[in-house]
């Protein structure tokens, strides 16, 4: 990867120059860049970076629960540029009464199933996701098992054989 | 099987229900086929047989304990698990590894990728019906597993690389072992060469199947052997080297076929490199050497220090009873898996156990480009587009 800090620079003074607003902070954390973008200007930027800063591949997103902090949820997007060897962490910070976000299917289209990963997961809602689904979990599960307020035994008890015997005795 | 009408209502087509038991599925995938007599009308794979919330359950480990947890995620590649996990919490920690210890990570993960393409390669033979080579493959494989088990003391889950450097020192006698596993390999993936690439039927049945554009493989965020295959040479090792991989000299295998046939030629082709790489790597393992980074509260003391020195025996109750505490912050870290791109992300809040824990797998994100690649085609093609994506799927489902 080249010159982190130089690449930090780049997309950060690239976005700014395009809107003044759609760079809330930029971290950097150990020679990696991260930069949080307001939600609602989330898929420009993506557009942007894709089109303009040749971030053509989208490596990984995930999503981190800071509960009980507000906004709780932080969903992350590592995009990776092959031709300039470049790397860039968008990030989106979501309040737990409205975990609403653009989808980024359309910028890239791999974006699919890691979204419907993190909606199964975190409960995050992806807009204009076109196939919103739970992907790992059942889909008649309820809740979403990564949110840290989820409790570790589930929301429902799970019968087993073994209790089916000690109910009887 | 059920007949339902399209939404044209003109043609019939039916629903086949592919896995989850289905002996070329390599796991418990499940694929909804919708079939025109012989040809794919629409696929949709449905996954998650096989999620045990290992993500989950990092955040109740300390950062060490994650470790053994990670072998169990892509079960032909743990070590290569273990080093992007160790990676991540090294970077969180800003712990730097001696360099004989980054040797030694790079020649188990150069082992673990020769066995996890010789399982591959068997695999995927038997599904398309070449038994022998299976057996070929699983013979040469064995050696790879005994060079692990006396590193480590186990064959599969070794939990060989740990945060800081690697477990244990190498066993006697390690080098003659490893070099006559080098000696013995160049001709044995020759066998396999002679039986399958100039072979009709394997011929047929790979070339010109499950096709995938460049573009539309970036797009859909394929990475590893299938994109090297469709000639884009983005391979992690050389695009941000990690464990020293800047010092060796290897080169990264492209093909612009970007078919089934193609996919093979690039993992033989690997499984050659990954010969040269073990072989420098081995010139650069001293024989003398730390294989641990100097930093007390992170690395348990040797236990000699244990019982002369104080300070050392506070350290190590404390890394056992509480763990390390990396500063507040996270790290993403990928290295070149067998199947492509291993990610993973490590959220820290300050406290010993992580935030949050993510693997970014490969065969998850592959997987997804599966409808693309077999609609259209035919129903025999679907196990051979299956096969070359090289799915593991405790990796899928995590």
């Amino acid at each position: 990867m080249g010159d982190a800090s130089q690449n930090a620079d780049v997309v950060a003074e690239h976005l700014r120059a395009w809107n003044p607003r759609a760079v809330t902070e930029v971290i950097e954390f150990h020679g990696e860049t991260t930069i949080v973008v307001p939600r609602n200007v989330l898929r420009e930027v993506a557009q942007r970076c894709r089109q303009e800063l040749q971030f053509d591949l989208l490596s990984d997103a995930t999503c981190v629960d800071k509960y009980p902090v507000e906004p709780r949820f932080e969903v992350s997007y590592h995009l990776t540029s092959i031709p300039r060897k470049a790397r860039v962490r968008l990030r989106v910070k979501l309040s737990g009464d409205d975990p609403t976000v653009d989808s980024l299917v359309p910028v890239w289209p791999g974006a699919g199933w890691m979204e419907r990963e993190i909606f199964d997961l975190m409960g995050i809602r992806f807009n204009g996701h076109p196939d919103l689904r739970r992907i790992l979990l059942p889909d008649d599960w309820e809740g979403h098992p990564h949110r840290k307020d989820y409790p570790v035994t589930g929301y429902r008890d799970i019968p087993s054989i073994a209790m089916k015997y000690t109910k009887g005795s | 099987m059920t007949t339902v009408e399209t939404a044209t209502g003109a043609a019939k087509t039916m629903v086949l229900n592919m896995g989850p038991q289905h002996p070329s599925t390599h796991g418990v995938l499940r694929v909804l086929l919708e079939l025109d007599g012989e040809t794919v009308v629409k696929a949709v794979p449905d996954i998650g047989y096989l999620h045990t919330g290992i993500e989950k359950s990092c955040e109740d480990k300390t950062y060490s304990q994650a470790i053994t947890l990670t072998d169990r995620i892509d079960y032909l590649n743990p070590l290569g698990n273990n080093l992007v996990y160790c990676l991540a919490v090294e970077k969180l920690l800003g712990l730097e590894v001696p360099k004989r210890a980054q040797y030694i990570r790079v020649m188990m993960v150069e082992l673990q990728r020769i066995s996890s393409h010789l399982v591959w390669l068997g695999t995927h033979a038997i599904d398309l019906g070449a038994m022998s080579v299976f057996l070929y493959c699983f013979r040469e494989r064995e050696e790879i597993l005994k060079i692990f088990e006396r590193f480590a003391g186990q064959r599969m889950m070794t939990s060989y690389i740990r945060i800081g450097g690697v477990s244990v020192e190498p066993p006697a006698g390690w080098r003659q072992m490893v070099q006559k596993f080098l000696d013995m390999m160049p001709s044995r993936i020759e066998e396999y060469e002679a039986l399958l690439t100039e072979n009709r039927i394997w011929m047929a049945r790979t070339k010109g199947v499950g096709v995938v554009k460049p573009e539309a493989a970036v797009a859909m965020s394929m990475t590893g052997p299938t994109l090297r295959a469709a000639g884009i040479p983005y391979d992690n090792r050389k695009v941000c080297p990690y464990s020293s991989y800047e010092e060796f000299d290897f080169q990264v295998p492209t093909r612009t076929d970007s078919d089934c046939f193609g996919r093979y030629m690039i993992r033989v082709a690997e499984m050659r490199e990954s010969l040269k790489i073990i072989k420098q790597a081995m010139e650069k393992i001293t024989d003398q050497g730390p294989i641990k980074a100097d930093a007390p509260g992170i690395i348990p003391p040797q236990r000699e220090k244990m019982k002369t020195e104080m300070e050392a025996l506070i350290y190590h109750f404390k890394i056992f009873t509480e763990g390390f505490s990396p500063p507040p912050g996270d790290a993403y870290v990928t290295v070149e898996s067998p199947r492509g791109e291993l990610g993973c992300y490590v959220a820290s809040d300050g406290s010993p156990h992580p935030l949050r824990v993510h693997f970014r797998s490969p065969s998850f994100v592959n997987l997804q480009a599966l409808p693309m690649m077999i609609e259209g085609q035919l129903i025999a093609d679907v196990i051979a587009c299956i096969g070359t994506i090289d799915i593991v799927l405790g990796e899928v489902d995590r």
